[in-house]
């Protein structure tokens, strides 16, 4: 058994090298593939991780007050507030704190707004939602409300953000099958030429009696290194890419956009094994295909 | 060894072969003769189960090579050498390593492909050319490489399609007389072959066909007691005796 596997891994490589220029382009070309589809999953995670933090607020609708409305004045909106329907509670949220929280929020970039002459941010209610049918509802009834400014309500972005993160989902999805189908078949034509080169001897092959899985493990070996390589040095760009892209412009983003972007290593160990699974599928259905027709007997 | 129980064969409309039956026995020396397109490649393919017959039995070795699934195709070619009038030599591997290709399709040991290589390579009298290339080698020598690689396996039949074909008259012989010699130890031999002269002087039986059917089935021995020079209105052979029994030359 270990014997098979030697053979067939030693007869891969031979193969590998013999066709170098055909390998480094199957290489190239399933890298290219995955690179872009790497980019796509980046694209997808990061959106993915937005939508999530966005819809912690989700059940939240923020009532900002205009600035001459009173403590009194608040108080009883706020009592007015408590008494419809689903809503769980109500917290009044001071200019103050609210920059406190954008301050946190930005984290190490928080001192910037220690240079602010005056507390731009309005005072406002905080409602949080029992049940969130009744939210548009809630949120309906406040904008009618007396001394308010805006009715800051995340169902709208939240319900915006997911169309958007579902549609890009599936335009990804269409795109990375197109993409594996383009890899499969350069990885099928790749080795195709070196079937052809090697058709007599599969031919022997056959006389002396060896079984069609013999003269398939060391093409599919091929197909599954060259994905392999494929894979690595795809993830390898990425990761290094993805790096800078934190580096440079990944803090200041995230504290704009006010959520995180996934982070080097999560995001690394995951395309690995996505990748190489990738990788190795595009391989070894690559070189099956290639190898159909002449094992059909 | 090898039986054709009532086998058709037919290619579209044309016969490939036509309500053939026939027995080989074990150790047996059979000659295919007759003229291109007459059924004896169907013949062989069907033996090696390239192709299907429609109609009728194939035996080899007591297995019904008719019923044989595809799974079990390789472990049944592993019981028949096959040698070819074009060699098919591997050009990138050695004579050694394209003996010991075949050895090691069946997954032998490195010890036994080391014993076993040089004994079949001295059998055929290449040992000294065990590290050349097939390119570096004569016709002949390309041939006896091809048959030691035939037999390596030790195959209880062995089909030699044409094996003098591309050969001059001389190296012919030599190959005749391995051949011979692997009969002699017992291998089932089925050679077709187009070399009149070869097939009169070998002594064996001739099994000739024309048209996909089977028109002479003569042993040795008739071939020996037959009259000489006399052309045959059946199958417009001429027979010739000169040159006598080349194994009994040679030994």
């Amino acid at each position: 058994m270990i014997n098979k596997l030697g053979y067939t891994i030693k007869q891969a490589f031979k193969q590998i090298f013999r066709n170098r220029a055909m390998s480094l382009a199957s290489v190239f070309a399933i890298t290219a593939m995955l690179l872009i589809l790497g980019v796509f999953f980046l694209l997808i995670i990061n959106v993915n991780t937005a939508a999530e933090s966005v819809k912690k607020d989700y059940n939240t609708i923020e009532i900002f007050l205009q600035d001459q409305t009173d403590e009194t004045a608040s108080q009883q909106l706020m009592t007015e507030i408590t008494g419809w329907n689903d809503v769980a509670s109500v917290k009044y949220r001071s200019k103050d704190e609210a920059l406190q929280i954008l301050k946190e929020r930005w984290g190490e970039s928080g001192y910037l707004l220690d240079s602010l002459e005056s507390n731009p941010l309005p005072n406002s209610i905080v409602i949080t939602v029992k049940n969130l049918e009744g939210a548009d509802k809630i949120a309906q009834n406040a904008k009618k409300l007396n001394g308010i400014e805006d009715v800051k309500y995340y169902k709208d972005t939240v319900d915006k953000l997911l169309k958007v993160t579902r549609g890009m989902k599936i335009a990804a999805m269409v795109i990375m099958a197109f993409l594996v189908i383009v890899s499969v078949v350069v990885v099928s034509n790749t080795i195709k030429l070196t079937v052809l080169a090697r058709s007599e001897e599969i031919n022997i092959m056959k006389y002396v009696g060896a079984t069609n899985w013999f003269i398939r493990g060391p093409f599919l070996a091929e197909g599954i290194i060259i994905g392999i390589v494929s894979a690595l040095i795809s993830v390898g760009i990425i990761a290094f890419v993805y790096s800078r892209v934190i580096g440079s412009l990944g803090t200041e983003l995230m504290t704009i956009l006010s959520t995180p972007l996934v982070p080097l290593g999560f995001m690394t160990y995951n395309l690995v094994w996505i990748f190489l699974a990738l990788g190795i599928s595009i391989g070894a259905w690559g070189s099956i295909i290639s190898m159909r027709r002449f094992l059909d007997t | 060894m090898i039986t054709f129980d009532h086998v058709t064969k037919r290619y579209n409309s044309n016969i490939g072969l036509d309500d053939v039956s026939i027995e080989i026995g074990k150790g047996d020396f059979v000659f295919l003769v007759g003229p291109s397109g007459a059924g004896k490649t169907t013949f062989i393919k069907l033996i090696l189960k390239e192709i299907d017959a429609d109609k009728g039995r194939i035996m080899v070795k007591n297995r019904e090579v008719t019923k044989l699934s595809n799974r079990e195709i390789p472990m049944h070619r592993r019981n028949i050498g096959t040698v070819f009038q074009d060699f098919r030599l591997l050009p990138n591997k050695t004579v050694f390593e394209n003996v010991a290709f075949a050895m090691e399709i069946t997954h032998q040991t490195k010890r036994t492909v080391r014993r076993q290589v040089p004994q079949v390579l001295s059998l055929m009298g290449i040992s000294s050319k065990a590290y050349k290339y097939p390119d570096e080698l004569s016709a002949g020598e390309q041939q006896r490489v091809a048959i030691a690689r035939a037999i390596v396996n030790r195959p209880t039949v062995l089909i030699a399609d044409e094996p003098t074909g591309n050969l001059d008259p001389d190296t012919s012989w030599e190959i005749m007389r391995l051949l011979d010699i692997i009969n002699q130890r017992g291998t089932t031999i089925l050679m077709v072959t187009h070399a009149k002269d070869i097939v009169d002087r070998m002594n064996k039986r001739v099994v000739a066909i024309e048209k996909g059917r089977v028109i002479r089935d003569e042993t040795g021995a008739y071939n020996r007691h037959r009259d000489p020079d006399v052309k045959t209105a059946r199958d417009g052979m001429v027979y010739s005796r000169a040159g006598g029994l080349l194994n009994k030359n040679d030994k």
